[in-house]
């Protein structure tokens, strides 16, 4: 900033602060006298202190540069040049439930709904490692999501879907690599360019440790899994983000925003950190990388935490890890609004909570949105909740108008102020990871973990007293719920029976010993550390062998993992 | 409920895949400020792992956490383990998400009591208290 706009923004703030003051001693003291305001403080969801009116006194906090402008260092107003006007953010519903065929019907419906990309959920056997016909499985193949053995089933959830015109974005971490060998062996056997292929696979282990809590291996060797598929795809996939770093779940687990953008970062950090360590610049991997966050309640907080974490991730970038490209320093992000806001009881009142918190997320610069069905405080969505769900973005996109300008609240004395004070406490809890030694030690210790169920426990408290409404379960309850009648996603119960079946004919006809021979070679290749398990789970995956084989065949070298429990 | 303090026992668990653990942790500080025992098991046991932990711990109430639909085939399963060991004094509590005719059938089966997700905590404390009274002393 030049002398001279130092000296006319001291003046304007100066102008401003006076304002403020004769304001307070003249209007406001006599209108709060007469009536008083309904509470003696104020402040956000993440307990960050907010004033009544914000003005140029507080505009003056942030540095013009620091806004600055969308496209350009440090991207708080945004990722790209022209944001919505070049592009709108892709809608993205995630589907998955029953078989790959079960699946594969409501992408194409999705499709024929108007959603631009897909998004995949997987069951908890296939999100843990374990085949649909494993004893730990019973009860759970294709009841949370599609259920994936192996090559064939890939072959069935995308049957008649070009990957080469949709991205495509897999739900999937500690068994990331083996779906990824799988899409990739499918675009293969297609003969698709892997150049051509643009989607997502979250992989990202280190907020399982922290939140969503589905892993096998320990940390170590789970993050030599992320760093091979990192070089994999930044080698043989020039437009696929093999990662997506996220704080969706550790929000969902009971973080504050704060701890959420936080959080996140420091896991960012630690797999920058990987990567560069195996030799790769990080100009090489970084525009690769891509974040995924949810939209919660308070809006305005909200569109602060996505303005802060794009502009705390830009300095990182730089200053951190020397990074030259700008695309190394742009963060770009999906978004969810936040399912355990939604609630059993008026059900649909979830219908308004998600379309706040999906304009929440418009307004923050989101590049693609999933906005949840009413009926997800009951089981997994139907289609028709989808369907709403769905016409919620487009209504967003093409009645409101809101996507016709960049950043339309930046400038807002009030939301650039909150941004500047979300940096600064990003910023100081990724100081306090630092000093404890970084983030994998943080973890082994239980901290992240701590935080989390603190936050989580006092908003259980605020929710019980009243202090945070939600409409339906502690504010305006009704005794008879007029809306109790809803009809959910029913579980074919024959699943289960079907699956096994499948996996059990490709067992009965692929070429065993090959399977064995590929099983021995990975494990030769998982004992080189320097060695990447990406070629031959590829080679396993094309002779058939399952998701649970190859899991399996790790287990004696890396160990599994067991979580201290922390109350 | 312990002889000498009558202070009373849980077994809080996670059994299954489902690795949600907001709702059980939350539910553990709740009975813990009410000033019962609990003890956790953490995630990812099985039904055999936590019933086993019950009995050993002398509990008074097991309440297991699910919110992976898969509450119809692992609670009935842990009813009919509590049966075999002759544990069945011990109370089974359930909370989580699950669709009300489930809530209905797995009373019937002898589930104590389902909370579901918006429970409020003197609700939860209410319940394990109501539950362990009557049943009696053991």
């Amino acid at each position: 900033m030049s002398e001279t706009d130092d000296a006319l923004n001291g003046s304007a703030s100066d102008r401003a602060r006076r304002m403020l003051e004769d304001w307070e001693a003249n209007e406001l003291a006599a209108f709060v006298a007469r009536q008083p305001e309904g509470r003696e403080e104020y402040e956000t969801a993440s307990g960050v202190p907010v004033k009544r009116v914000y003005t140029a006194v507080d505009g003056a906090r942030t540095p013009l540069e620091d806004i600055g402008l969308p496209g350009r260092y440090p991207f708080t107003r945004g990722p790209y040049p022209t944001m919505y006007r070049g592009r709108l953010w892709t809608m993205r519903q995630i589907a998955g439930f029953g078989t790959g065929a079960d699946t594969n019907r409501r992408f194409k419906y999705l499709i024929a709904q108007g959603q631009t990309g897909l998004s995949t959920d997987f069951d908890m056997p296939t999100l843990m490692g374990y085949d649909s016909d494993h004893p730990m499985s019973q009860g759970e193949v294709g009841r949370e999501g599609v259920a994936v053995d192996t090559l064939d089933d890939m072959e069935a959830l995308f049957d008649g879907i070009d990957l080469t015109r949709i991205s495509v974005s897999m739900t999937i971490n500690p068994s990331a690599w083996i779906l990824l060998a799988m899409y990739v062996a499918l675009a293969e056997q297609r003969g698709d360019d892997l150049d051509r292929l643009s989607g997502t696979i979250q992989n990202d282990i280190l907020k399982e440790y922290i939140a969503q809590k589905e892993w096998i291996y320990p940390p170590r060797p789970s993050m030599r899994i992320v760093r091979d598929t990192i070089v994999y795809a930044a080698r043989h996939m020039k437009r696929y983000n093999p990662v997506n770093i996220s704080g969706y779940h550790i929000s969902e687990a009971g973080a504050t925003a704060v701890q959420e953008a936080a959080f996140t970062m420091a896991n960012a950090i630690a797999y920058v950190e990987e990567v560069v360590k195996a030799g790769i610049p990080v100009d090489d991997f970084a525009p690769r990388l891509a974040y995924y966050f949810v939209s919660q309640a308070d809006f305005f907080e909200e569109v602060a935490k996505f303005r802060a974490v794009r502009r705390v991730y830009a300095k990182i970038m730089k200053d951190r890890f020397g990074a030259a490209k700008p695309e190394s320093m742009r963060l770009r992000f999906h978004c969810q609004t936040a399912a355990a806001t939604l609630t059993k009881p008026q059900h649909k009142v979830n219908v308004i909570r998600t379309a706040y918190q999906a304009l929440a997320a418009v307004l923050g610069g989101a590049q693609s949105l999933h906005t949840n069905g009413l009926d997800e405080a009951f089981a997994i969505p139907t289609e028709e909740a989808m369907k709403l769900a769905l016409r919620t973005q487009q209504v967003i996109a093409d009645e409101t108008n809101v996507a016709a300008v960049i950043d339309p609240l930046g400038g807002s004395y009030y939301i650039e102020s909150l941004t500047t004070e979300m940096e600064e406490r990003i910023f100081a809890i990724l100081d306090e990871v630092d000093r404890m030694g970084g983030t994998l030690k943080a973890i082994e210790d239980g901290w992240f973990q701590k935080e989390i169920a603190d936050s989580a426990y006092a908003f259980a408290l605020k929710k019980a007293n009243g202090e945070r409404p939600v409409i339906g379960v502690n504010k305006y309850v009704e005794e008879e719920d007029e809306d109790a009648a809803i009809e959910t996603h029913g579980h074919d119960p024959d699943t289960e029976r079907r699956q096994i079946e499948t996996l059990r004919r490709v067992r009965s006809r692929r070429d065993g010993g090959r399977v064995a021979r590929l099983l021995e070679e990975l494990k030769a290749v998982a004992a080189d550390e320097d060695a990447n398990i990406m070629p031959v789970t590829i080679e396993l995956v094309k002779a058939r062998a399952s998701m649970g084989e190859i899991v399996e065949s790790l287990k004696d070298l890396w160990g599994t993992y067991r979580e201290t429990p922390v109350i | 409920m312990s002889e000498k303090t009558g202070v009373i026992r849980v077994l809080l668990a996670k059994v299954g895949l489902d690795g949600h653990d907001r709702g059980v942790k939350v539910v553990a500080r709740c009975l813990r400020d009410a000033g019962m025992d609990v003890i956790y098991t953490g995630l990812h046991r099985t039904p055999e792992e936590v019933v086993d932990a019950a009995v050993q711990e002398d509990v008074d109430v097991l309440g297991v956490s699910l919110l992976s639909g898969a509450h119809m085939t692992i609670l009935p399963r842990m009813i009919d383990l509590l049966k075999k060991t002759d544990a069945d004094d011990i109370i089974l509590m359930a909370g989580g998400v699950m669709p009300d005719e489930d809530v209905a059938a797995l009373k019937k089966l002898g589930v104590g009591e389902v909370l579901l997700q918006d429970a409020p905590p003197e609700t939860i404390v209410g319940t394990v208290r109501r539950l362990v009274a009557e049943r009696g002393p053991r």
